[in-house]
């Protein structure tokens, strides 16, 4: 009987041999993606194994982590939560991870590679492992003005540091508490998600990056630029008029209460100031289409909006095939849409000499003893002009606040420019209104500023007012002539 | 693995020098290796689970030290020739196993609570309780059994305990048989639960064993010759036919597709051992799938089976649960684990029995899992080699088996949870936490080493006997 036990031997040495080739492909050839599948609750335990970095404002930490009792071994805490929910997000069990825990989810986790000596150092110590901190280069009493201001408004802020493009606020409202999305209570979650998903007010969309709305009057700037450029002057005569009807329809543009501006023909200075849409009509359809769209497209429109590390949203100019397009679009109506981002690039590039500076929310990533591992330098976005388009433009610019449409954004020894803007969102809706702008402390842009009230109606000096108080925080917190 | 590669100690030289050296000194080297490596274990998972290691991590592996120590002893005074490497194997996996089951224990407790949870609670000190009354069971059965050819004269009797041992969990009311689906237990509530199959199989394997060594002439002479292979005659294939019907029935009542596997495997491989005949191993193997696919188009249950094999992740939260958690548990462990007591294995179902491979896969990674199986392979080719050694064709033909039966087992729940055949329930041997498991297969090496011993033992000179073909050849005229 021997033979045929060694065979019976043999047998089972290949179905030991089948077992080896398949454990080897289990758990070497597909290991990684059972390791990472949502699916696998490991990937949870271990996302709450470490305590996981702070999110820092001004020295405070406005996201930290503070260990539990649970099997979930750190739970997320936001301090002033609705506050900063637009930026932050939030790192949820069962919704996952959006804004800054995100986007800086490998400094946060600790997984960055720039962490890795720091890895290294902790499994020889013993040391226990904790993420990487994200110093924001929000300013709190800027952030925290600009929300106060917009008050029960639905709209949002952001500011910007123009010669360098730090985001020194970015506001959103109505906002949202993000701790109860973050509870290790997947009941609290699902509650705290549901109401807010259906609050008709939408407070989880942050409309500072990821929302747009009709420039209107605020766009006006963006066609100055193109003239200022195109041999235009600020003295230049140009056309305007109680309405104005381009050629090829019948349906005409008015000025703002009906006026005819100040007379009629009028200048580029004077057009700006009071806001005149026939003379804007009639400047860009004389412009045509592609130096319009070439200089908006300068300001960042139509290109793939900046990563801040969040992802903004694209800003559009449209494309306007005849004169009656081209001449809504170039009072900001029709196709042309814009984030509240944006609009402060446009202001930004206007004080500082034509460049727009790439705008970043991340100041600096710290490891968990604080020294720094990487610093974010300022980079160009783009020149949208020269400086001498900008010079003009700028002085027009203050000009609107020294004399026109934006009077309410005066601050006292601070130079103040901005261009106002009311963009009809068709029958039935109410208005969005608009200010953008800049202050200059000396010779030196201080901050930048965008402001949108969405759907409020009433007239942009509300918004001109909020962008004043935003500015004058934001020049107090700064300084002027760093 | 360390067992297996510690140097040997060589028995004393003693003045008889011509003796077979009995190895035992071997086996209590090996013995207290793997006590050695039971200890390093739990000192891991102590330090690992608590982040602090006290003495207390050292008391199960201390028990478990001494009831294998106990094992050896009673190997060297009752069965002095037997192999020295299957005692060490049996007693390794046992400790593993037990250890897992500690720290699935203390996985299963609030962290907060783990230092008050000590080792005298939940299931691992059960699971050592079981480890001493199978190392008894073990003696016990070296003591009375002191010629293994002895059973072959109550194979009929074996056949007979072994039937009614499968069916008695079909015919109990479900009340008293069922746990999880499966109908295979005799529950006597409030006093203890068996597994009965687990003792029936090798009853059965000693049955199979005797009446095959009876018949294997019919079985392997008598045939028709078909395409160039010797098929036997139809009369002979009759209690092929009956086992396969009894499995086919297990399979039916008890919804327990893995021990009906396991029966019918065992018993075409020894049917094959005995009559050396591929015939019989070509039929067995179709009749096997012939079943199977019947079952599959039969049974629902099957088909539900089956489709979780193929599509786990189809509903990964719901039917293919099980199986998806295992996968994740062996995934995460990739090549070298997550440590022991570093994994979360408590996630998987049924972690401490079914899946154990799947926690120990998880926390040592690709590498301490193929241990253990190379454990296993090892543990089975010993036997195979008792096979070869021993003299009667019983002891062979039944050491083969149980070898086999090992190997077997091992192969469809390994298979089953890390998705190579379709997930059936069966314990792991000497791993999973239960008492009747783990009895059986102590008793099993118990027979491996009894039929091992006997294999190696000098044989006993005996006086030449008187033979006829011996005596001077005459012609006779006539």
């Amino acid at each position: 009987m021997n033979a045929p036990i060694r065979r019976v031997a043999m047998a089972v040495f290949v179905l030991f041999t089948l077992l080896f080739v398949n454990l080897n492909y289990v758990q070497v050839v597909k290991g990684g993606d059972y390791r990472r599948n949502p699916l696998n609750k490991r990937v949870q335990l271990q996302a709450y194994e470490r305590e996981r970095g702070a999110i820092v404002v001004d020295g405070q930490a406005i996201a930290y982590s503070v260990a539990t009792k649970g099997e979930l071994k750190y739970e997320r805490r936001y301090s002033a939560g609705e506050l900063y929910a637009p930026v932050t997000g939030y790192k949820s069990l069962l919704y996952g991870e959006t804004g800054i825990e995100q986007a800086e989810e490998p400094v946060l986790s600790g997984d960055d590679d720039r962490l890795f000596v720091r890895r290294i150092s902790d499994m020889v110590t013993g040391r226990r492992p904790v993420g990487g901190s994200v110093i924001l280069t929000l300013r709190q009493r800027v952030q925290a003005a600009a929300y106060k201001a917009l008050g029960n408004n639905t709209g949002a802020v952001v500011a910007l540091d123009p010669k360098t493009g730090a985001i020194l606020a970015a506001v959103s409202r109505q906002s949202y508490d993000p701790n109860p999305l973050v509870k290790h209570d997947v009941n609290v979650e699902r509650k705290a998600w549901e109401r807010l998903s259906a609050d008709p007010d939408k407070p989880m969309l942050n409309r500072a990056l990821r929302d747009t709305y009709p420039p209107g009057s605020t766009f006006k700037v963006v066609v100055s630029a193109a003239a200022l450029a195109n041999g235009y002057t600020p003295d230049s005569k140009i056309p305007a008029g109680l309405s104005y009807t381009a050629p090829g329809t019948r349906t005409p543009i008015r000025n703002f209460a009906g006026t005819d501006c100040t007379g009629n023909p009028t200048t580029l200075l004077s057009a700006l100031t009071v806001s005149c849409n026939t003379a804007y009509a009639q400047l860009g359809v004389r412009l045509g289409a592609d130096r319009v769209a070439a200089q908006a497209h300068a300001f960042g429109f139509d290109q793939k909006a900046p990563s801040v590390p969040l992802d903004a949203v694209d800003s559009h100019f449209g494309n306007p095939m005849d004169a009656p397009s081209l001449a809504q679009s170039s009072i900001g109506q029709r196709d042309v849409r814009m984030t509240p981002l944006q609009g402060a690039m446009i202001a930004a590039g206007v004080a500082n000499n034509g460049t727009v500076m790439k705008p970043y929310l991340v100041r600096e990533i710290t490891a968990p003893d604080l020294s720094t591992l990487d610093t974010t330098a300022p980079a160009e976005f783009s020149r949208a002009m020269s400086p001498e388009v900008a010079a003009p433009l700028r002085q027009m610019m203050v000009n609107v606040v020294e004399k026109g449409t934006g009077r309410a954004a005066q601050l006292s020894g601070v130079t103040v420019g901005g261009k106002t803007g009311t963009a009809q969102n068709g029958p039935g809706l109410r208005d969005t209104l608009w200010f953008i702008g800049f202050a200059i402390v000396g010779n030196t842009p201080v901050a930048a500023v965008a402001v949108v009230l969405d759907q409020a109606g009433g007239s942009s000096a509300q918004a001109t007012r909020i962008a004043g108080t935003v500015l004058q925080q934001a020049v107090s917190v700064q300084g002027g002539g760093r | 693995m360390t067992a297996a590669t510690a140097p040997p100690v060589t028995a004393p030289a003693r003045p008889a020098a011509k003796r077979r050296p009995t190895r035992r000194n071997t086996e209590l080297a090996l013995v207290l290796a793997a006590c050695g490596i039971v200890w390093a274990l739990s000192v891991a998972i102590e330090a690992a689970v608590q982040r602090n290691i006290t003495p207390a991590s050292s008391l199960l592996p201390a028990f478990l030290a001494v009831v294998f120590v106990g094992a050896h002893l009673a190997v060297r005074f009752l069965a002095p020739y037997a192999d020295p490497v299957i005692l060490p194997c049996a007693a390794l996996l046992n400790g593993i196993g037990v250890l897992f089951i500690r720290r699935l224990d203390l996985g299963g407790v609030e962290p907060g609570q783990r230092v008050a949870f000590d080792a005298f609670r939940g299931q691992a000190i059960r699971q050592v309780q079981w480890t001493l009354v199978a190392i008894v069971a073990l003696a016990v059965l070296l003591y009375f059994l002191s010629d293994h050819r002895a059973l072959s004269r109550y194979a009929y009797s074996a056949g007979l305990f072994g039937i009614a041992f499968i069916a008695l969990p079909a015919l109990l009311p479900s009340s008293l048989s069922e746990v999880n689906g499966a109908k295979i237990w005799i529950l006597v509530p409030g006093l203890f639960s068996v597994q009965p199959g687990e003792f029936a199989k090798l009853a059965l394997m000693v049955f199979f064993a005797s009446y095959l060594v009876a018949k294997r002439d019919v079985l392997s002479l008598a045939s028709k010759r078909v395409a160039g292979i010797d098929f036997p005659r139809g009369r002979d294939l009759g209690p092929v036919l009956v086992v396969w019907a009894a499995s086919l029935l297990v399979l039916m009542f008890e919804r327990d597709l893995g021990t009906s596997l396991m029966y019918f495997g065992i018993f075409v491989v020894m049917l094959y051992v005995a009559t050396q005949r591929t015939s019989w191993l070509l039929i067995g193997v179709g009749l096997f799938f012939g079943g199977a696919l019947l079952a599959w188009q039969v049974i629902s249950r099957v088909q539900l089976r089956v489709d979780i094999w193929l599509h786990p992740f189809a509903d990964a939260n719901g039917r293919g649960f099980q199986i998806v958690q295992a996968l994740f548990g062996l995934g995460t462990g990739g090549l070298f684990g997550t440590g022991p007591g570093a994994g979360s294995p408590n996630g998987v179902p049924y972690a401490s029995t079914d899946f154990i491979t799947a926690t120990i896969g998880e926390e040592t990674g690709l590498f301490g899992l193929t241990g253990v199986l190379i454990l296993y392979l090892l543990l089975s080719a010993r036997g195979m080699r008792a096979a070869l050694d021993v003299r009667d064709s019983f002891g062979k033909l039944l050491a083969a088996g149980l070898a086999f039966s090992i190997a077997l087992q091992v192969f469809v729940i390994v298979g089953g949870v890390s998705k190579l055949i379709p997930l059936t329930g069966l314990t792991t041997p000497f791993l999973s936490y239960g008492g009747s498991s783990l009895v059986a297969n102590w008793l099993l090496v118990a027979l491996l080493l009894r039929i091992s011993d006997a294999g190696r033992r000098p044989a006993v000179p005996a006086a030449p006997p008187v033979q006829l073909r011996s005596a001077p050849t005459e012609v006779v005229r006539l």
